[in-house]
């Protein structure tokens, strides 16, 4: 009995060991951040400047309408395709997958080395605003929206349902809008948290292609006000934490009355 | 849109074989050319040409220079190190959480946590370091009164002891999240198996389980390879001007076009990159594969 208290103990001071690993950087972006550099008084002037300092408010509404407008073309090009696979094209699935997979081997990097030549003409025609970095956001958030919205797909006998509301006279666009979305919305829902979190923390690319996107802005702001940065740093931290966090409660809603 | 309206005739549905239904797909194949496949092909074609545009092995010839060389030495230190380091730690992190149950609070807390620090941004991480070890940071004044360290900050953070401390601090996350599946399709049904046979504890994790994780820990470890080898932020956060790693020299090839055909040797470090990174997620498919015999 000895051993599993002496195992008990050990486990409880390792994960101990663990939390501080994990807390202490966190905890020292909340001292850096809310610490006046001179004077080293609390102070909230960093945070408040969040909201008032026009570059970064400027930056935090590029990276949300990029967000936004990522998640709404990663919506309607992979979910049209992955359910029309499924349905009519079973043959494509592993084709499919491994090109919705591929962005996890390309690094970023590489995409943005050889992306001059197809901006050059996005550019041309759709004009230089930094919204245009939600095509190639698309490409990037591809590999987790697509397990989560094949996990919700996979878990739906998509065929039954199809078959049924074609025989009672539903178009394609009804089967796909009306029929099978409506039953596949966690997964989706899923895919497009990952998507907004993974957007508003991109830097490789906006940084390459001069846009200013909030990372970005968080580090040109570094080299003059530390701490605001330290604060921007902290904030989007903690909203990337909270969307995932919702990510785990839709995944749990959805295993529930799987599970049974 | 290929669908046919509502008034056609319901095809015969399901796997008939024929080219109609497949143009559906063609919106998404001609978005991922566009996107993903020519910006890469556009790499590799561009580090076999020359300046003038003809075929050439100069830039691919370059990389065996002397800076690009120490780079790619350096960049492979930071990602096997913080590869190992986080894979260790990550595996031990996710064996104290696996022992709880699924439901419990600490099980949802650890992997929330983890999945936010493995998948957000690199840049905020940097940040998170150089708060607690930089200037005027959390335990920079602490380490200095007892360990004689720089109050200033402690310079080797923006060097490669600080790079592979601040990539494992992501690296171990991903272990966790990577490695946790593996870990609960160790059925306890075979710690019964083998306890019944008579093996102590010791003996069933060095001749069972041990052996069963070996794919899945290597697997694991090669993915946080790649997955170091490729990060670009935190680096680019953390080290503002030269170029210590592979990463960091192609940030300075794409922004310095001072010297002439600078972006065709961007384009040869690029390549030098997809390889180092096909050849371990080639490595790591394998793995995948035998691990995915046993995993439930």
């Amino acid at each position: 009995m000895t051993g599993a208290v002496a195992w008990r103990a050990v486990r409880w001071l390792l994960l101990l060991a663990f939390a501080a690993y994990f807390v202490t950087p966190l905890l020292a972006l909340l001292n850096f951040s809310t610490k006046d550099v001179l004077t080293k008084q609390r102070s909230g002037a960093a945070w408040r400047a969040l909201t008032q300092d026009p570059t970064m408010t400027e930056a935090i509404r590029t990276s949300l309408l990029l967000a936004l407008v990522t998640v709404v073309g990663m919506v309607l090009l992979l979910v049209p395709t992955m359910i029309w696979v499924r349905l009519r094209v079973p043959g494509a699935t592993r084709m499919i997958e491994f090109l919705c997979l591929l962005p996890l081997t390309i690094p970023a990097l590489v995409i943005v080395v050889g992306l001059r030549n197809v901006y050059a003409w996005v550019n041309y025609l759709v004009g230089d605003s930094p919204l245009t970095l939600a095509f190639v956001y698309v490409v990037l958030v591809l590999p987790y929206s697509y397990r989560a919205i094949d996990a919700s797909l996979s878990a739906l006998d998509a065929t039954t349902l199809a078959e049924a509301a074609r025989s009672l006279g539903a178009s394609w666009f009804t089967v796909i809008t009306r029929v099978i979305l409506p039953n596949i919305w966690p997964g989706v829902l899923g895919g497009a948290f990952i998507a907004v979190a993974l957007v508003l923390g991109e830097y490789t690319i906006s940084s390459l292609t001069h846009y200013n996107t909030l990372p970005v802005v968080i580090v040109l702001i570094s080299k003059a006000d530390a701490p605001e940065s330290m604060a921007a740093a902290l904030a989007s931290l903690l909203f990337a934490a909270v969307l995932l966090m919702g990510l785990s409660f839709l995944d749990r809603r959805r295993r529930t009355p799987g599970g049974n | 849109m290929a669908a046919p309206s509502a008034t056609a005739p319901p095809a015969p549905t399901g796997r008939r074989l024929s080219v109609g239904p497949s143009v559906g797909l063609l919106p998404f194949l001609a978005y991922l050319t566009i996107f993903l496949l020519i910006p890469t092909v556009t790499v590799v074609v561009g580090a076999f040409q020359n300046d003038a545009g003809g075929f050439s092995l100069e830039k691919i010839s370059t990389l065996a220079d002397d800076t690009p060389m120490r780079a790619l030495r350096e960049s492979l230190i930071l990602s096997f190190s913080s590869a190992v380091v986080g894979a260790v730690l990550g595996a031990l992190l996710a064996y104290l959480v696996v022992t709880s149950p699924p439901t419990s609070v600490l099980r949802r807390v650890v992997t929330s946590v983890c999945g936010v620090l493995a998948q957000f941004g690199g840049v905020t991480l940097a940040f998170a370091w150089i708060a607690t070890l930089g200037f005027g940071g959390l335990l920079t004044q602490a380490l200095a009164d007892s360990f004689g360290t720089d109050p200033n900050g402690i310079s080797q953070l923006y060097e490669l002891p600080g790079l592979i401390l601040v990539y494992t601090y992501f690296q171990v996350p991903l272990m966790v999240i990577v490695f946790l599946p593996a870990l609960e399709g160790l059925r306890p049904q075979w710690r019964e198996a083998a306890v019944n046979l008579g093996a102590s504890t010791r003996q069933y994790w060095i001749q069972v389980a041990f052996p069963l994780l070996r794919p899945a820990f290597l697997g694991s470890m090669l993915l946080l390879f790649a997955n170091a080898f490729a990060a670009y932020a935190t680096a680019a956060a953390l080290v503002s001007q030269g170029a210590p790693i592979t990463p960091l020299l192609i940030r300075t090839s794409l922004t310095s076009e001072v010297t002439l055909g600078q972006a065709n040797f961007g384009y040869a470090l690029a390549l030098e990159m997809i390889v180092v990174v096909a050849i371990v997620m080639t490595l790591y498919a394998w793995l995948l594969k035998r691990t995915s015999r046993w995993l439930p």
